[in-house]
């Protein structure tokens, strides 16, 4: 049957893919079926050769490992099923292998464009290489160039030095002969002197002279001395007086300043310790030490107040102390100060942030008050330079002057006037006092005499002894009036003598009795009269005359005249 | 400022008398005496040749006149019109003549420094020094002239006398242990001797009165030396200025430097005041000082300068001298301390430049300093500035 033959090669003819096309011919062993190839297939199966067709089919399917056709001998043809059964795994198969070779196939592409990637960093690489390399021989060539510079130079530089050397040893040399031969020239010029001193002395042409129209005394109008060895040995004396006292004088002020220095340093010592005292010393990180140290510090107080007795002895081991105790303290005063700076850190780091706020406001506070000063100070300049300034017209300022002064003086003269008038008034008042107390007095004398008469009348009425009283009368009343009458003349006195004595007239006798007799009489006459009145008028009477009379010549014996008239009472 | 008329002088020969009463002139042969209130011509001398040297005596009372060229000093008494005295060196020749300091003896130094001649005029006696030295400032006499020093130089070697002035009997003689002695200088107190070397060597040297070495300072070797030196008036410091443009001072306990003072060529310290001279002159603008050409007109007079102050940082200007000529003018050549040893002031480099005053125990830098102190200054060009 030709036609399913024909139909077989027609499907095997359609199913080759245009994929294979290039490929086909690797695959002939499998696949040889051209399309022209209707010739072929039926040039290799007959109707005659069937038979060894399929033997032969069944030969390459058996070593293909698949399943032979079997041939049904009864009608000389063959089992559809069966071949189509075989062309189904042929089919399989050559698609497998299709499968196989697209994927080799991808493989060797892959593989060629690693290759040529391969190939190409190869390339890249080794170019890389050899620049690298024709660096490195540059490289190593500049250094080798450089080192050769550096050898060349530091020759230079020795051959430089060694010149230099070479120079100042030239220099030297040079100056050892230079002096040595300007002290040749210097010998000649001496001898070249002396030949010309000899030469001038020898010659005497013209003689040196001096004339003279009289002689001129000394400066210090002293006689001139004959030289003397006593005259040498006092002109050594005084150079030595002159130096020593130079010296004295240089050692009592470095003295002065010694001991100015070691005040301070004792002052400074005292002001760390108190610094460093235990009180004030809060933060003790290393209680053991500080504990130490203060002893220390305590120890070296008492060791100060020792020092500080020999220390006007100045000797060497008390000025040593000193200082190392100074040291000591200054140490101990930094240490503290760095504590302090440390701490003053890590509080900062804290959350202080009230005192801070506060150390904030205040810094706030101060700054307005300096920005306040320096405006006040400003204004003050401004004002200061204005008075400075507006004097340049000078006849607006003589005016000015001129009216000050007399403002002033006009201010003067009323109140000198106010003070006259006071005066016055005062004086007139003093005056009026004064006439007022002698007139009291007078009244209260009067009073008092009419007192005395009234008693008296009284008392001569009771008693028997009337007629001897009566002279008695007569002579404490003529006491009393010989009394009045030098208190009349003193009384004169006051309104003349008390001027300067006002402030006396008004303060208490005992106060100011001793300069003016006259005011300090008429407070006595004024208190003791009735002091006088009780104790037997006539001796009292004759007393106080004597004690007027006796204090208008002495001013001293008042208080004591007071004095004698209470004694006796 | 008022000036009154102009009077001839040579020489810049004019000199006021210690006392303050007189002002004594030179003109060519004749000296002139004024009563310094009246400017009244008092004396007119005449002397026997142009006179190169006048000096007052310290009691005021005699004039010396020197002729250096005819080798006659001759003396002229302010009291006594008539009187004169003439003192003639001879053929020796005159190169230097000086008062005493009790001034009754004068001092004459020969040609050649041959010998120092010692004339009283109390006595007419003659006394001779030999081998005084020829250098910056070989005599010097103590502040209370007692005493003199006096450099020699026998055998290249240097030595001092020192010589007590109320009869020139020789105190002391001794070495200096200098190369070749400059100068020496008293300390007001006269108890020490400043002996400073040339400008080749940088030794300053302390003796004591009766000739023992009590120091010796050298700041650096090999530069040029010492240039200046001043003591301060309560010898408590030594000023010492040099070539290197700085001031040293040395105290009078240790004899070490305490204190180094430079002179900058700009100012920056904060703490100085710097005041710069302006001239209101027609014709030149205003520049810091400068030398002028002293005309004979008043044209000097005529000049308004006044000195205002200028803002730091301040340059000063600085001329270059020719370091290849000896004596350089560099370095520090004038030195004066204030009357109360405050301060210090320094004349730096040439003439053109300012003159530095500065507090001596401060490391402070005034340039001129401020109230209280009077600082005179004497520039070159002729203008007397009184500073306080």
């Amino acid at each position: 049957c030709p036609p399913p033959l024909l139909t077989l090669s027609h499907i095997s003819g359609i199913s080759m893919s245009p994929s294979r096309q290039n490929s086909h011919h690797s695959l002939h062993s499998t696949m040889v079926l051209p399309k022209t190839s209707y010739s072929v297939i039926s040039a290799f199966c007959t109707e005659e050769n069937i038979s060894q067709c399929i033997a032969y089919i069944n030969q390459e399917v058996c070593s293909l490992g698949l399943t032979g056709v079997s041939l049904e001998s009864e009608s000389g043809g063959l089992s559809a099923v069966l071949v189509l059964n075989l062309l189904y795994e042929v089919l399989q198969l050559q698609r497998r292998a299709q499968r196989a070779l697209h994927e080799l196939e991808t493989q060797q592409l892959k593989n060629s464009s690693d290759l040529e990637h391969l190939q190409h960093s190869n390339c890249r690489l080794k170019d890389q290489l050899e620049h690298t390399r024709r660096e490195n021989s540059g490289l190593h060539e500049g250094e080798r160039q450089l080192q050769l510079k550096i050898k060349t130079l530091q020759n230079c530089l020795k051959s430089e030095k060694e010149e230099v050397q070479k120079l100042q040893s030239i220099i030297s040399s040079r100056a050892t002969q230079y002096n040595h031969d300007s002290k040749r020239k210097e010998r000649e010029c001496t001898k070249l002197k002396e030949r010309l001193n000899q030469l001038l002395m020898d010659k005497r042409d013209k003689k040196l002279s001096i004339e003279m129209s009289n002689y001129v005394g000394r400066s210090d109008g002293k006689r001139g001395l004959w030289k003397t060895s006593k005259m040498e040995a006092r002109h050594e004396g005084e150079m030595y007086r002159a130096l020593l006292s130079d010296y004295e004088t240089r050692q009592r002020s470095l003295v002065l300043e010694n001991s100015e220095l070691k005040k301070v340093l004792q002052h400074m010592k005292k002001d760390m310790i108190a610094i460093l005292s235990p009180k004030n010393v809060c933060v003790q990180p290393e209680p053991a030490d500080d504990s130490l140290e203060q002893a220390v510090s305590e120890g070296e107080e008492e060791a100060g107040d020792r020092s500080r007795e020999s220390l006007e002895q100045s000797c060497e081991q008390a000025r040593e102390q000193l200082t190392n105790s100074i040291r000591l303290q200054w140490r101990k005063l930094k240490s503290h100060m760095e504590r302090l700076d440390s701490q003053v850190s890590l509080e900062r780091e804290g959350d202080e942030v009230m005192s801070r706020k506060e150390h904030e406001d205040e810094m706030q506070r101060m700054r307005l008050e300096l920005q306040q000063c320096k405006e006040f100070i400003h204004m003050q300049q401004q004002l200061l330079q204005q008075q400075l300034s507006s004097p340049c017209d000078e006849e607006t300022a003589a005016l000015l002057n001129d009216c000050y002064t007399l403002e002033e003086k006009e201010r003067l003269k009323e109140e000198w006037r106010l003070f006259s008038e006071q005066k016055r008034n005062f004086e007139r008042e003093r005056k009026n006092f004064t006439e007022a107390a002698i007139r009291l007095g007078h009244e209260r004398k009067a009073f008092e005499e009419d007192r005395a008469v009234w008693l008296k009348t009284q008392f001569l009425n009771m008693t028997p002894f009337v007629d001897r009283k009566r002279p008695a009368l007569s002579e404490p009343h003529g006491a009393l009036a010989v009394s009045t009458e030098p208190e009349a003349k003193l009384q004169s006195t006051p309104p003349l003598v008390t001027k300067s004595q006002s402030y006396s007239v008004f303060s208490t006798p005992k106060a100011a009795p001793v300069k003016m007799p006259s005011t300090a009489d008429l407070y006595r006459t004024l208190h003791l009269i009735p002091e006088s009145r009780g104790h037997g008028k006539c001796a009292s009477g004759k007393m106080l005359t004597k004690s007027r009379l006796r204090n208008c010549s002495t001013d001293c014996s008042v208080i004591s005249l007071v004095r004698d008239e209470s004694s006796p009472v | 400022m008022n000036f009154s008329e102009v009077f001839k002088q040579s020489n810049q020969l004019c000199k006021v008398s210690p006392d303050g009463k007189y002002l004594a002139t030179c003109v060519q042969y004749r000296l002139v005496v004024r009563d310094i209130n009246s400017l009244q011509i008092v004396h007119l001398y005449t002397c026997l040749d142009q006179v190169m040297h006048m000096e007052w005596s310290s009691d005021s009372l005699f004039i010396l006149c020197a002729m250096y060229k005819r080798g006659l000093v001759q003396v002229w008494s302010l009291e006594q019109p008539d009187w004169h005295c003439k003192i003639d060196e001879g053929s020796i020749g005159l190169v230097s003549s000086r008062w005493s300091p009790d001034g009754r003896h004068i001092l004459n130094t020969t040609e050649f420094n041959l010998r120092v001649t010692v004339w009283s005029l109390c006595t007419k006696a003659v006394s001779y020094i030999k081998y005084p030295k020829a250098c910056q400032k070989g005599v010097d006499f103590s502040a209370d002239g007692r005493y003199m020093a006096l450099a020699e130089r026998r055998e290249c070697k240097d030595y001092i006398s020192v010589f007590v002035c109320d009869d020139w009997h020789l105190l002391r003689h001794f070495e200096s242990e200098t190369q070749d002695l400059a100068g020496l200088e008293w300390s007001p107190n006269s108890c020490v001797l400043a002996v400073w070397d040339s400008c080749l060597e940088y030794k300053i040297l302390l003796y004591s009165l009766d000739g023992r070495l009590l120091s010796l300072y050298s700041a650096y070797e090999w530069s040029l030396g010492i240039k200046s030196v001043a003591w301060s008036p309560s010898s408590q410091f030594l000023a010492v200025g040099s070539y290197d443009e700085k001031v040293r001072i040395l105290n009078h306990i240790t004899w070490k430097k305490i204190t180094e003072f430079e002179h900058p060529a700009t100012i920056i310290n904060t703490k100085a005041v710097v005041f710069k001279e302006v001239e209101k002159r027609p014709v030149v603008g205003s520049e810091d000082l400068s030398i002028h050409q002293l005309t004979v007109d008043n044209s000097l007079f005529s000049t308004q300068s006044k000195y205002e102050i200028t803002q730091l940082p301040a340059q000063v200007p600085v001329i270059k001298p020719d370091p290849d000529r000896a004596n350089p003018k560099i370095g520090i050549s004038t030195l004066a301390f204030s009357a109360d040893n405050r301060f210090l002031a320094t004349k730096n480099g040439t003439p053109l430049s300012i003159t530095y005053a500065r507090p001596v125990v401060d490391a402070v830098t005034l340039l001129v300093n401020s109230t209280c102190r009077e600082v005179t200054i004497i520039c070159y060009m002729m203008h007397l500035c009184c500073w306080s």
